[in-house]
């Protein structure tokens, strides 16, 4: 159970308690619970296939739980049809009505809640203003661009003003200056319209950029939920560190541990200094190191004296822009190592196949036991 | 390079051309112009209206009519509402593997002709035939019962001998329908009856209105079914064309028939085109 920020006044939309999911033996989600307060934007981070899909059509209803509790605002969602909850989906593909316009769309859920005419007009007009198609009642669905098409998916939930929204990956079809667009726009808008989201994706990004919390979730269960800052820089687990950001992973032994100061020994026989923070290793135990390509300074100033130092060569230049990369192997090595590179001139000199410095400090790296018997 | 164009094209079409024009065109032409000839006074061939007169004069001829459409029209609404189920169970409630199979199933008894199957029903349904000698037997009817040789009968091996040519337009546009859709407007508060007339129907219409014009028009033109597990009382038009070419051998009567049952059919279809808003050019796709 992963409890966040306790705080007392927010009241719990979302509750889901020890939820399975088993599809005959196969266990698609494993008893796994979070609490989801008003207003939040709730993201669950997975790669494909980890069971975020079968959770999310699980709180809206399309399937039912092998086992555990789904509660929305306290109630037991037990046994509820998806047309009698208070949450609405967007769909990965939308599933906009092309037999319908815009406003037809919007008007549907409204009109099976037995909302007046005009109420319905009104309401509509509200809420294209609001995602910003003001006008755009009487389009045809196929008329419309990927991102407004986005926006009346998430206008025809939104009308209804659900208690939660669900939505499920509804950046994936977007081209990428777009989608980093829609983040943008999606955070705002649900930060103006104070409903409760829950997102699921696999990319890493727009949970990072839209979420107040984040679920990374592997093989069915949850790994970690946490702010997206914590996630990066705090990874209680090696597939978390590994999924959220870029990481070199390297694995090592422990060789000596004062206070909170690890030594480890790679196999290429480079000897690392590293800050557990507070994790407990069994002496000579295997060690798994992950350093962000950020945190490996290119020919570090020798006066900086507590830095790990180890010479490598480099093998290509990925530029990228401002997220440039050196991709680069230890001497005597065949590992490869991704190291950030600034672009701000100094290293223009470097050439594949240099031989240069690296160093990066020890509280910056993140350790892990590792498995045993790893050399 | 555009000469050459040119001949494959008349190459390719010379045969439907010639198809088109001495099976269909020709024959047409000839009973229309015949339609409009009958014997005067005198025995002798004139131009004349009276064959469509004695349609408009002879009650039993538009009230045969009238019949003939009306039913045809019935046989291609049960049609459709016993089709759309199984062709829905078909594409998107049954797994994958077997929707191949359910297909085969419908398709088989089209492997028999016609004939066949009319009296495989016949079999089934006559006095001394299979359901009646186990009602009898199960004690739920005293005596055999006469199920042949009425409306309700022929409507039923009407709509029997239909269901392939509507199942199949419905399973091709049911394919397409997203089943997200049908998810979205459950998500969205509505309950069966509104997803089958908000989603379903609609996006099927192309595929509704071509099954229903084949379906009419089969109905229409049937022979054989109205004939076998119709009564006496049950006449379909086709029966009187059929007698008027054969029995009375009024060539020139039965034509005249012919014509008028060709209007009716394109009058019906028509105006179910207009009804649901559709284009044939759209439909026949």
């Amino acid at each position: 159970m992963f409890t966040l920020s306790p705080d007392k006044n927010m009241q719990t939309d979302l509750s889901v308690q020890n939820v399975t999911k088993k599809f005959e033996e196969f266990t698609a989600v494993d008893s796994v619970s979070f609490d989801v307060e008003q207003g939040r934007f709730f993201s669950i981070l997975g790669p494909s296939g980890c069971g975020k899909t079968t959770l999310l059509r699980m709180i809206a209803g399309f399937t039912e739980p092998t086992d555990g509790i789904i509660s929305i605002r306290g109630e037991n969602m037990a046994g509820v049809v998806p047309n009698k909850r208070p949450v609405n989906l967007i769909f990965q593909h939308l599933a906009l009505f092309p037999m319908m316009n815009v406003a037809e769309n919007i008007a549907f859920g409204l009109q099976r809640q037995k909302v007046g005419r005009a109420d319905i007009q009104k309401k509509t007009e509200t809420i294209l203003e609001r995602v910003g198609l003001p006008g755009f009642a009487h389009k045809k669905i196929d008329q419309l661009s990927g991102g407004q098409k986005q926006r009346v998916a998430i206008a025809r939930c939104l009308v209804l003003e659900p208690t939660v929204l669900l939505l499920d990956e509804p950046l994936g079809a977007l081209d990428l200056k777009l989608r980093d667009q829609m983040k943008v726009e999606l955070k705002k808008l649900q930060a103006k319209v104070g409903t409760t989201f829950v997102y699921i994706t696999h990319d890493q990004s727009e949970a990072l950029v839209m979420s107040d919390y984040v679920a990374v979730m592997n093989k069915g269960r949850f790994e970690q939920v946490d702010t997206p800052q914590n996630l990066y820089s705090n990874p209680s687990t090696p597939f978390t560190a590994q999924f959220v950001g870029d990481n070199n992973a390297w694995s090592g032994r422990l060789t000596g541990l004062s206070g909170n100061m690890a030594t480890v020994v790679t196999p290429e026989g480079n000897s690392f200094t590293i800050n557990t923070h507070g994790k407990t290793f069994a002496p000579d135990a295997g060690v798994d190191l992950f350093l962000r390509p950020e945190a490996m300074l290119i020919q570090p100033d020798p006066s900086m004296d507590q830095l790990n130092r180890f010479e490598v060569v480099v093998k290509a230049i990925l530029f990228d822009g401002a997220n440039s990369r050196l991709l680069a192997t230890p001497l005597n090595s065949e590992k490869e190592l991704i190291i950030g590179l600034p672009q701000n001139r100094q290293f223009d000199h470097i050439r594949p196949s240099d031989r240069i410095e690296i160093g990066w400090h020890g509280d910056s790296g993140i350790c892990f036991p590792g498995k045993e018997g790893r050399s | 390079m555009k000469n050459h164009g040119r001949w494959y094209l008349f190459f390719f079409l010379t045969p439907i051309l010639l198809w088109l024009f001495l099976m269909i065109l020709l024959p047409h032409m000839d009973l229309l112009i015949m339609s409009f000839r009958a014997e005067d006074d005198f025995g002798e061939m004139v131009w004349s209206f009276a064959n469509y007169l004695n349609f408009f004069e002879e009650p039993i001829y538009w009230a045969t009519f009238a019949r003939t459409a009306l039913y045809s029209i019935l046989v291609t609404v049960l049609t459709f509402i016993i089709a759309l189920p199984v062709s829905f169970y078909i594409t998107h409630v049954v797994a994958p593997k077997f929707s191949g199979f359910l297909m085969l199933l419908l398709l088989l008894p089209f492997w028999v002709s016609e004939l066949v199957r009319v009296y495989g029903w016949m079999i089934l349904l006559r006095e001394s035939g299979v359901i009646n000698h186990f009602l009898v037997q199960m004690g739920i009817l005293d005596k055999p019962v006469e199920m042949l040789y009425n409306d309700a009968t022929m409507i039923l091996g009407l709509v029997y001998t239909s269901m392939l040519f509507m199942v199949v337009p419905l399973i091709s546009v049911l394919e397409s329908l997203d089943k997200s859709l049908i998810e979205a407007a459950y998500d969205l508060g509505a309950n069966m009856w509104t997803i089958l007339v908000r989603i379903i129907i609609p996006h099927s219409m192309p595929g509704i209105v071509s099954g229903s014009i084949v379906v009419f028009m089969l109905t229409l033109g049937n022979y054989l079914t109205p004939n076998l597990m119709g009564g006496k009382n049950s006449l379909w038009f086709t029966e009187q064309i059929y007698n008027q070419f054969i029995a009375s051998f009024n060539w020139n009567q039965g034509s005249a028939f012919g014509f008028l049952l060709l209007i009716l059919s394109s009058l019906i279809i028509w105006a179910g085109l207009k009804l649901t808003g559709q284009k044939l050019s759209k439909v026949v796709k």
